[in-house]
Parts: C-alpha cells; structure tokens; sequence
C-alpha cells in the first residue's frame, strides 16, 4: 500500500464520483493509483465502460439476467454508441450499489426503455474521448478522425489506433457532458439479432447460478416453513434430524426451523426427519372457496372509482349485458428454486444471490444486521427465472439468519416444495362487467368492477387500510382502448393471508383476460366479427391498431376452418409495448383441446435485439399458456394445495403450438418485451374455444372446464 | 461409511457417502460438476438429467450405490468445447433463456440423437415431454434437434 493509497479508498472515491450519470473519474487519483500498482491501467469513462490495453472492452450490466438476454442488449446499446468491435466486448455483471448504476432493479420489462438513453450517452462519451485522444496523439482536429470497430481512424492518411492503444491517453481527458448521440439510421447492432453473451456458457453448463455458487468453508441449510399462512412453529423433532449424517446443527430462525449442514442431502433428509407440530394460526379455516366467497361478498360493497368517463345513467333504452370473469392464484415455479449463499462476517456480509433486487438484498441484508449498505456486498448470479419472484429478499433473510447463527458462509436451499408453498402468487381475481349494447349494435357503456388482493396493500398495509385505490391492481382495466363514451372502471380490494406479488405482467394478466373475453362476447352479441367489431372501437389508437391488424393479416384471420376448429383474437398494451394475438385451437368430440398455432404481433418501438424480443415473446405465449390451461394454486387449510410439478403442471413440448411472432417495425421509443405478450394470450384461447364449440369460458384455468360438446 | 468408486466423464472418482445419497448431490456438491441441476427432486422435470451407461437418467432419482462402476456422463463431459451437435445447434438456434433447464434438456435430446438419428415430431415429444421448460423455449428446442439430426448426416 504504498503511497498511503489503499484499495478502499479508490472505491471510496470512485463511488462518491459514480454517483452522477456519467462520472468524471477523478482522474488524478487514478494515475496515482495506476502508480502505486494498485490498478491496471484502464480507460473508464464512466460506470458502465472499462477498456483494457490489450483492447478488450468490458461493459457492466447492472440488470440482472434471467433469460431475457439483458446482459447481451445493455451491451449492445453501449457498445454502438462506443463505435466497439462486437468481438472485443465482455460483459460483467455489476454487485449491487446504492446509487452508481441508478437503479439495478430487474422488473416491469423496464431494462431497456428505461437505460436506453443513459446507455446511449456513456457509449458515445467514451467515443468522443477516444477520438480526441488518437486527435491528440495526431495532433490532428478531432473532426477528422472517426471511431468504427474498435479503431479510431485519421481520415486523410488512414491511420488508426485501437482502443486498447488508446487507453492511457484517453485516461487523461475530461468527460464530455453532452455527448453526441448517433443517427440511429446509422446503427450497425442495434436491430441486429446479436448472438447471446452468455449463451455458450449455458449450453456447456458452466454459466453460474446461486444454486452452483461454492465458497471455501461453507455449509448448507434449508428452512422448513409452516405451511399454513400466518402460522408458527410450536415443536420439532430436533434429535431426529441431528442423528441425520452430515446434519451440523437446528434451530429455530424468523420463518420456520433451519436445518444447516455439510451438503444438501443431509440438510433435506434432516427437513423430512422434523416431524413439526405447527401453530396454524387463524388462518387455517381458510381455503379457495372460502376466499371466492369472500370476494363475492364484498363485491357489492364500496368501490374505488379509477376510471369514469360519461354518463352511465342516461343509457336506460339499451340492451344491458353482465357477466364475470374468474382468475386464479398461481405460482412463478421459477426452474431454479429460491436460494442465496450468504457469509455474515464480523462488520460486514458478503452475498451471491440470484436477485432481481440487489439494491433491496442490499437494504435488507444492511437492516437486518445493523451495518452499512456499503459494508454488505451482493453478487448478482444467473437466475434461473425471475418472472418477479426474485424481487423479493425472503430466502436472502434466511441466508443472512442461518450464517449468522452458525458463524459460517452458507448455501440456503428451498426445496421445490418450500418454493412452491411460499411463493408470492399472482393474486386471483373477480371480474364484474357489464355493458350495454345500442339497437344500432354501437357499444354505448362499459363497466369493469375488479376485486383482488393488492401487493401494495400487503406491502404497505396502513397507506391502504381504507381500501384505497391500488392503480396496479386495475392495469390494463382502466386503460382499455376502445373508444366507448361511457365507461366506469372500479376497484375493491379484497386482501387475504395469501401472500402476492408481481407475476410477470402484473395484474394485467387477468384484466386482459376479463377485458379480451367480454369484449368478444359483445361481438357475438352484435352479430360482427369479433376483429371487426375490435377494429371499428380502434380508429383512435393506431398502436393497438397496428399489431391487431399484423397479427389478423399474417394468421390469415377469417380463413375458413374445419369443424371443432376455432381461431380467437385479442390484444392489450402492457409495459409501453402492444401485444395482438390470433390463437387456432382444436376440441375433440371428446372434450380435448389442442392449442395449434399462434400467431403474435408486437409493437415494442425501436428493437435492440430482434432475437431477444422474439424469444421474449415466445415466453411469455408460454407462460400465458400455462396459466391459462393448467397452472393452478389453489388454498385449502389456509396453505397451498400444490408441492410439486406433478400438482403444479406446466406446459410440456408436446402441447407447444407452433408459434410465429411478428414484430413491427418502429423508431419510437423502446417498450417493454418480457411481460407484454402475456396478457392476450389466455382471451384468445377462450375466443378460439368459442369459436370451435361455442362454449364461452369465463374462469381459469381451462383444464377445469367440460369441453365435451 | 461406504465408498464409491464413480466413473464420470471418463475420469475416476472414489467417494465416501451414505449410499442412498441421490447422484444429483454427489455431483454437485461433492464433485464441483454444478452443470447438473436441481429443479424438483422427485422425477418430475428433467433439470437433473445425466447419462449413465448411455441412457438419459434422472440423478435425483438414482442413489448412488447403483451407479457404482457405471460410466457418467454429464453437461460437462458431453464435449469439452461445444462442439457436441445438439450443443452446436442449441447456440445456433438460440434455444437458451434462463438457461437453468438446458443442461437437462441437451442431455435428453443428445440421448436421443444417439439412438433415433433423424426423429421426427413425434419422437421428439415423446422424448422430451419430461424435460419442463418455465421460460418456454420447447419451440426451439424443437428446431434445434431437427438441426442437429440433419447437421450429422
Ligand atoms: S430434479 Fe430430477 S427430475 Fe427434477
Ligand atoms: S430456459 Fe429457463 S427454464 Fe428452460
């Protein structure tokens, strides 16, 4: 440590200077430290780029990855503005920090619209400094050099210098602060489908989840929680686990009995041998039916308005239509169950945790320990789906507690059952509309009544105890598109011990379902064609327009189809994108359903990666789809009634549609990609399945319906 | 406790653990190969899936004292730099999301292709239809064995 520098100090001073968008690297400092030896030699224009002499470029994504390819498009946007080689840039994930990366929450489909600007001008400043750095060493105007793959070139003599030969030069610049962005009719990535960063890593099996994090030293543990909402553990059969082989130790933490140990066998057989006599508390009277009664209860009580436009009292002379749409729990039953290795140290805590929320693991880790956020560092691992479950720090809590209490790094585990007990569910749902039709078949009112739990009210109990308006909790209800002069939007919430949380696409899952159906069944009801009667609601919404009409175009809507065929539409906006689905279905004589193709039409703006975004919406088909004829939570005793995926099913390969997604093109701004393809997805297959049978569905999942005919 | 004498991608490995201990934690946490993963524990989703012998086997299914003496093989010795065919269509069709289920899926499919060199549909349903995928990429995976099948011939 010579010089009195020491490597905490440099990260003192890089993270008070982070604290901007794009950092001035107090530059003065750095050369001391690059002195002292204490760093390499790296050009660092600001948080996001590090460019190393032998001209590889490391590019830090501060979102974490968990199938959406994230860490190959943040890449990409820097890396076109930066004029980079694709060939030369690495990707490294960021630890959590409290303000250097803004924030590194993963959610909302928002990592890209939401850093795409901000991505654009640290790639851009960078290549300003690089050329004014090979101008400098020219000792030519900046004006005539240009920076393309990776060089900086002197257009009149043509010569040209690497980034790499850059560095130290580029070092001692100033940080431009409003850098200029390119034409992007000039970009050469961005739109380009870009092979994933990390796909050769997932293909050899070497890419790293929190699951396969090892650190020296450590032991495992799982955490054995009551399943009934609400209840506590009275008993356990400590003995019994401890003569398990390799069980270290039991005992009690916040949620439930931890049993800790030398490898995971040892700490699963130890959670079987427990034998818990739980105090279920009061919720244990509770179950699915009693929860829908509930609801229905409360359905006639007050309600918030969020939405009222017009007059629905002057309608009096038209034909009046009720009815109400149903909607699950159900489960994220992420492929990698809830886990985290934490080592709770003396005055600080290190963690590797598949997180959408490092900020949050940060937070939570600091509070629970009484140390500063800067002294608990998190790795963010891959993640073995997100889908919102891993916004939330439980099994982090659990980490923390159990390497605490046994003064060792530890790898939490949550077997598929306590991950699939102890999810925070996509609320269900009761959905009351109605609307009236004129004698001239014009839609003359509209009425949507959402009932739900709401994840802000069990966040935030107090701020919702009058039953407030949750505007989450009514996405995508009171938006809806189609021009209707009356219209009244309402909400009551209905909260239960059942914990819920944001499952990818929020509430607008099940209000596209109540929205799409219904709006399906007016069609019928009018004697026009369900497309039809969409579009002639539509002239004022030209997004909504567009992917409907792409989606309908492409699929051939109105194609003549065989009997027990059908073919159902919808749409919704989510996210700042527009999703339009056409879904062909069979139902056999017997009752059976087929989901045979699906044709989907994307309006997300301007595209970084086609390929991601095409991926993403394949997904979430399939997420819909799964949710849509099968995933099923149900409650009884006051916990869930599913362990497993032999309860739990999802979509397997042979009930894949064949699917083609389409994309429109745009240069608006960036939407989002991960979650908008959701929500129209189970409408369509419930039109589709009118149009085969005519039977209309109301409730999830379908697999619970008699299709028979 | 008893000792096991494991044959895995070709190497030999003599461990001492209790015998009902399932392969898939040996594997793991015994042997460092993390490519193998975790995703039920009970034969239900095909996360886990390794060959022994050749044949598509679920680990967390298999104790370990029936594998004694059988030859393993797992993601990571299916090649040791992607150049395994279903690996090299896997990239190239860009099958991966999450990526938390490939393993097992690319050890059914590569299990697969050595028995039926060019499955159609319905073989590769019947297949795969253990192995679940949550981020969705069946569509894919699909393309990708028909890939592989005609890149072999
Ligand atoms: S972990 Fe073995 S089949 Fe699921
Ligand atoms: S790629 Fe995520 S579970 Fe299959």
């Amino acid at each position: 440590m010579s010089q009195g520098y020491s490597r905490r100090d440099f990260l003192k001073v890089s993270s008070v200077a982070g604290a901007g968008l794009i950092i001035g690297v107090v530059l003065p400092y750095k050369h001391r430290l690059v002195a002292a030896g204490l760093v390499d030699q790296t050009f660092d224009p600001n948080v996001w780029i590090s460019i190393h002499p032998d001209n590889t470029i490391t590019i830090f994504a501060a979102k974490s990855e968990m199938g959406q390819h994230i860490r190959t498009s943040l890449p990409m946007i820097v890396a076109e503005e930066l004029e980079a080689d694709w060939s030369q840039v690495r990707v490294a994930q960021a630890d959590a920090h409290p303000d250097k990366y803004g924030s590194q929450g993963t959610g909302g489909s928002g990592s890209i619209r939401r850093s795409f600007t901000r991505l654009r001008k640290a790639g851009a400043a960078g290549r300003e400094m690089l050329i004014q750095a090979a101008a400098n060493k020219w000792n030519v105007s900046p004006k005539n050099c240009r920076a393309e793959s990776g060089t900086v070139i002197h257009l009149s003599t043509g010569n040209s210098f690497t980034f790499g030969e850059l560095v130290e030069t580029a070092s001692e610049l100033q940080v431009p602060e409003n850098p200029v962005l390119k034409n992007p009719k000039d970009f050469k990535l961005i739109g380009n489908a870009m092979p994933g960063l990390d796909t050769p890593s997932r293909v050899s099996g070497a890419a790293i989840f929190g699951v396969d994090v090892q650190v020296p030293d450590m032991v495992y543990a799982t955490v054995l929680r009551c399943p009934t909402f609400g209840g506590k553990i009275k008993s356990f059969n400590r003995k019994k686990a401890m003569k398990i082989n390799g069980v270290l130790d039991v005992y009690e933490i916040d949620e439930g009995v931890a049993v800790v140990g030398k490898n995971t066998w040892a700490v699963i057989k130890g959670q079987r041998a427990l034998e818990p006599k739980w105090d279920h508390g009061d919720f244990l009277s509770w179950d699915s039916t009693r929860i829908k009664n509930m609801m229905e209860e409360k359905s006639t009580g007050k309600a918030v308005i969020a939405r009222e436009d017009g007059d629905l009292t002057s309608l009096n002379g038209d034909e009046k239509i009720e009815v109400q749409y149903e909607v699950p729990f159900t489960s994220h039953a992420t492929m990698e169950p809830m886990n985290c290795v934490a080592h709770v140290k003396k005055n600080s805590c290190e963690i590797w945790a598949p997180t959408q929320s490092p900020q949050r693991v940060q937070t939570t880790a600091a509070n629970a320990l009484g140390i500063d956020t800067k002294d608990v560092i998190v790795h963010i691992t891959m993640l073995g789906g997100g889908f919102g479950r891993r916004l939330w720090a439980d099994f982090v809590t659990d980490a923390i507690q159990v390497s605490q209490k046994s003064k060792k790094p530890v790898k939490l585990m949550w077997t598929r059952e306590d991950d699939m007990g102890h999810d925070f569910f996509r609320p269900t749902s009761i959905h009351k509309l109605s609307a009236t039709l004129s004698n001239q078949h014009e839609l003359t009112s509209w009425t949507h009544r959402v009932i739900a739990p709401s994840i802000s009210g069990q966040m935030a109990p107090e701020r919702f105890k009058d039953g407030q308006l949750d505007r989450s909790a009514v996405n995508g209800a009171s938006n809806i598109p189609y021009d209707i002069s009356n219209v009244l939007v309402d909400y009551i919430m209905a909260n239960t011990r059942v914990p819920v949380g944001w499952w990818r696409s929020v509430y607008n899952s099940q209000n596209a379902f109540a929205n799409e159906g219904f709006i399906d069944e007016l069609a019928q009801k009018s004697g026009i064609d369900p497309y039809q009667f969409r579009l002639n609601l539509l002239k004022n919404a030209p997004r909504h327009l567009g992917v409907l009409r792409l989606a309908a175009e492409k699929a051939n809507w109105g194609k003549k189809m065989a009997k027990r065929q059908g073919m159902g539409i919808a749409l919704h906006e989510s996210f700042g994108s527009w999703a339009a689905h056409v879904i062909e279905v069979t139902v056999t004589k017997k009752g059976e359903l087929s989901i045979d193709k699906i044709v989907a039409a994307v309006d997300c703006g301007l595209v970084v990666n086609p390929d991601g975004v095409k991926a993403q919406m394949e997904s979430a088909i399939v997420y819909g789809l799964t949710s849509a004829l099968k995933g099923l939570i149900t409650i009884e005793k006051g916990a869930v009634a599913q362990s497993n995926f032999h309860e739990f099913e999802l979509l397997r390969i042979d009930e894949m549609p064949e699917v083609e997604v389409y994309i429109v093109k745009s240069a608006e701004p960036p939407g989002g990609a991960g979650e908008p393809g959701l929500p129209p997805v189970a409408p369509a297959v419930t039109n589709a399945i009118f149009a085969a049978i005519g039977k209309r569905i109301r409730s999830l999942p379908i697999k619970l319906k008699d299709l028979k005919v | 406790m008893p000792k096991f004498t494991l044959r895995i991608n070709k190497k030999t490995h003599r461990i001492d653990i209790d015998a009902d201990t399932p392969l898939l934690w040996v594997l793991r946490d015994e042997l460092g190969y993390t490519g193998t993963k975790y995703g039920c524990g009970r034969g239900l989703c095909g996360a886990c899936t390794i060959h022994v012998d050749g044949e598509a086997t679920r680990s967390c299914m298999t104790a370990v004292d029936n594998v004694d003496g059988a030859e393993i093989t797992t993601i990571e010795g299916l090649s040791i730099d992607n150049s395994h065919p279903i690996q090299k269509s896997w990239i190239s069709e860009e099958v991966s999301q999450c990526g938390y289920c490939q393993p097992g899926q690319i050890m059914t499919a590569a299990a697969l292709l050595d028995r039926n060199a060019d499955p159609d549909d319905e073989d590769i349903d019947s297949a795969m239809k253990m192995n679940l995928c949550r981020c969705g990429t069946y569509d894919r995976i699909r393309k990708a064995i028909h890939l592989a099948a005609k890149e072999q011939k």
